[in-house]
């Protein structure tokens, strides 16, 4: 079981989804939430940064987060979404939680 | 500990019941989201099975703990939400002993003992020790942080 | 049952700014207790938290850095400071406090608490922990 990683901060105007792109590692999930969402978005500075990772980790996003945010479209290609009942279960089927704040 | 039944979809929810998870909120009513994503987690893992073995709040995070809100009508009220869901589900919430002194939030022997004119704890809440969160790290099969 | 878990204090935020370096600071210190496999990670501007000569009289807060070298004290002994968060910063080890701890099996010689790693190194660390609190 590999580790889940979140992310609850815009890459905008924090370091932390870079921070967690580096550290992360192969076979583990990042879920993007709260403001994090933003990063799931295609066509902005990050998202190279974002698919590049991909190619080694998942990336998923709070679907409620990017409903309430008003950018539920327009996501990378393969960025999963799950609810507040798949966070569980990805918390569920990990070995551990860190949360990049 | 866990009951495993293979499941390909995470949104169903049905891969692993009955894990243990401790919650630490580190931020306050309404200023952050971390109060509110905590408490949908907290409300998902129960309605899917699972169990909460604490809920601890730390840094401004124990501001959640009391009873003197007054939010408007139209929103959510987040202390009486996480009251209403600890009374449900008998969830142990603990707000940190340090960091409530810090802040104000008060209860019946802090108020007695640090003479001050009046507690505050809501009802569900109560206030103890950092070892409870080192705790629950021990304890838990899972632990989550939700902060700034 | 009691197992023992492999738990890490995630540093990231400067101190003074925001309380978060105090406060788990504290966190870690009642942790010491439970005597379970304990590793701090200071990267990003938690780095900043271990710079040497604080001088908070100006602000009238309370220095907290003094705390950081009883650690040792408190069987705390694996320190893992990231290279290039130090680097992006211009720091480097030696504008880093001094931390040690005490070998009571090699008569008590005084040993370097802090490591400096790479990211990768330290992404491959943080993946083997039960328990990661962050702040």
């Amino acid at each position: 079981m590999s580790m889940l990683h979140t992310v609850n901060k815009s890459p905008f105007n924090h370091d932390s989804l870079s921070s967690c792109l580096k550290c992360a590692q192969a076979g583990s999930t990042v879920l993007l939430i709260e403001d994090g969402v933003y990063a799931a978005r295609e066509g902005t500075k990050f998202s190279n940064e974002v698919k590049d990772a991909m190619k080694n980790i998942k990336v998923v996003a709070l679907a409620p987060d990017l409903d309430a945010r008003g950018v539920n479209n327009n996501l990378i290609d393969g960025v999963e979404q799950v609810d507040y009942a798949g966070f569980v279960s990805l918390a569920a089927e990990s070995h551990s939680v860190q949360s990049w704040l | 500990m866990h009951l495993l039944i293979f499941d390909s979809n995470h949104n169903n929810n049905k891969r692993y019941r009955n894990v243990k998870f401790g919650i630490v909120v580190n931020e306050g009513p309404y200023q952050h989201q971390a109060s509110d994503t905590a408490y949908h987690f907290t409300k998902a893992a129960l309605d899917n099975g699972h169990e909460i073995f604490r809920v601890f709040f730390y840094h401004d995070g124990v501001n959640n703990g009391t009873n003197l809100s007054t939010p408007p009508q139209d929103d959510r009220n987040v202390s009486l939400r996480w009251t209403q869901l600890a009374k449900e589900h008998d969830l142990d919430l603990v707000v940190c002993v340090a960091a409530a002194q810090r802040r104000g939030i008060v209860d019946q022997g802090e108020m007695e003992r640090n003479g001050k004119p009046a507690m505050n704890i809501a009802d569900g809440f109560r206030i103890s020790g950092l070892g409870q969160l080192i705790e629950a790290g021990i304890q838990a099969d899972r632990l989550l942080t939700f902060g700034d | 049952m009691s197992e023992i878990k492999k738990f890490m204090y995630v540093n990231r935020k400067a101190p003074y700014g925001t309380i978060y370096a105090w406060e788990s600071l504290e966190v870690v210190l009642i942790g010491a207790a439970f005597d379970q496999d304990v590793a701090l990670s200071f990267l990003d501007d938690g780095v900043y938290q271990l710079v040497k000569n604080q001088s908070t009289e100006q602000i009238g807060m309370k220095n907290f850095s003094p705390t950081y070298r009883t650690l040792g004290d408190y069987d705390i002994k694996t320190i893992y400071v990231e290279k290039e968060s130090l680097e992006e910063r211009g720091l480097s080890i030696d504008d880093l406090q001094h931390l040690i701890w005490e070998d009571e099996d090699e008569d008590w010689a005084e040993k370097d608490s802090i490591s400096v790693v790479s990211r990768e190194e330290l992404g491959k660390l943080m993946e083997q922990q039960d328990v990661v609190l962050s702040f």
